[in-house]
């Protein structure tokens, strides 16, 4: 039964789709390793939080209004990222590449906030070099920054395809994967921003 | 195969959203105004993070949806054990240490 099942679709002209079906899978599985690497970050972190080696410890660092700033930006982005499926759904591959614009700058504003608060850390004499909590703190908002950044670079690259190309069933299966990314780190920011900036300021 | 992928609507894309901003201000202004004391603090701020998670998995990411029988699904609940076990056993293992010194 299972396999009559798999031989019709075999000769399914739709056989390209389900190429791309299984690429969205693969892709689900990368997030759930990608989580796996957040996960021992966030161990260490919790870990080492208390282990600040006679220099500054969170709630002297960090700023609220910075931080809050960071999350409700990546929030708003991660729902426009949202809108730009539902543009794409509706095959509006204007309105697709508005929403991806709009997206990709949130993620840039949240990238520079990010920056600057490194930056205002280190001049403040807080480096990564400073003791076990930094390290592990640098180290944990540090590759989630990078996984924007990089998002970032794809998300362009995808909005120049999408302008050449148009909605295909590629372009189509990348624009997803792309924003189920970006929901992802959204997701990841919601614990970064519960166990280390509330939790460091309480 | 219609159903192939999630497709979700600007409405639950935007409950989403507006759940996600009262699930973010509620454990802000605790923490801020100082409103309980340190152990019940973070465990309703944890519990605000994980059902801000739970809201994003469903509307944002539209877990439900999608062709069955639902492998991501699966994988997500095997990343969540290891997460769990990496995360709640490093803690647990290493406040033994904390003990020794």
């Amino acid at each position: 039964m299972a396999q009559a099942h798999a031989a019709a679709h075999h000769d399914h002209p739709h056989d390209h789709h389900d190429q791309e079906s299984l690429k969205i899978m693969g892709f689900w599985i990368f997030l759930v390793t990608d989580c796996i690497l957040f996960a021992s970050l966030f161990a260490t972190y919790v870990v080492l939080r208390t282990h600040t080696a006679g220099g500054p410890a969170g709630h002297e660092l960090f700023e609220v209004p910075g931080f809050v700033a960071e999350t409700f930006i990546l929030l708003t982005s991660s729902y426009t990222s949202g809108l730009a499926t539902l543009a794409m759904h509706k095959g509006n591959t204007k309105a697709l590449i508005g929403w991806l614009i709009v997206t990709a700058l949130l993620g840039a504003a949240f990238i520079g906030l990010e920056i600057s608060e490194f930056a205002n850390m280190v001049h403040e004499g807080a480096t990564i070099a400073t003791s076990a909590f930094l390290s592990a703190f640098y180290t944990l908002v540090g590759t989630h920054g990078l996984h924007v950044s990089l998002g970032l670079v794809w998300m362009t690259a995808i909005m120049i395809q999408l302008a050449r190309r148009g909605i295909t069933p590629v372009t189509h299966r990348k624009v997803f994967t792309v924003t189920l990314y970006w929901h992802f780190l959204d997701v990841v920011w919601i614990f970064l921003f519960t166990v280390v900036y509330l939790m460091g300021v309480m | 195969m219609a159903h192939h992928e999630t497709h979700g609507s600007t409405k639950s894309y935007t409950i989403g959203f507006l759940l996600s901003i009262v699930l973010t201000i509620i454990p802000l202004v605790l923490v801020l105004n100082h409103m309980l004391s340190r152990v019940p603090l973070i465990v309703a701020i944890i519990a605000m993070a994980i059902l801000q998670f739970l809201v994003q998995l469903f509307f944002f990411m539209h877990i439900r949806e999608g062709e069955k029988p639902r492998y991501n699904v699966m994988a997500l609940i095997l990343g969540a054990v290891i997460t769990f076990t990496i995360v709640a056993g490093s803690v647990w293992v290493m406040s033994f240490n904390e003990q020794v010194h």
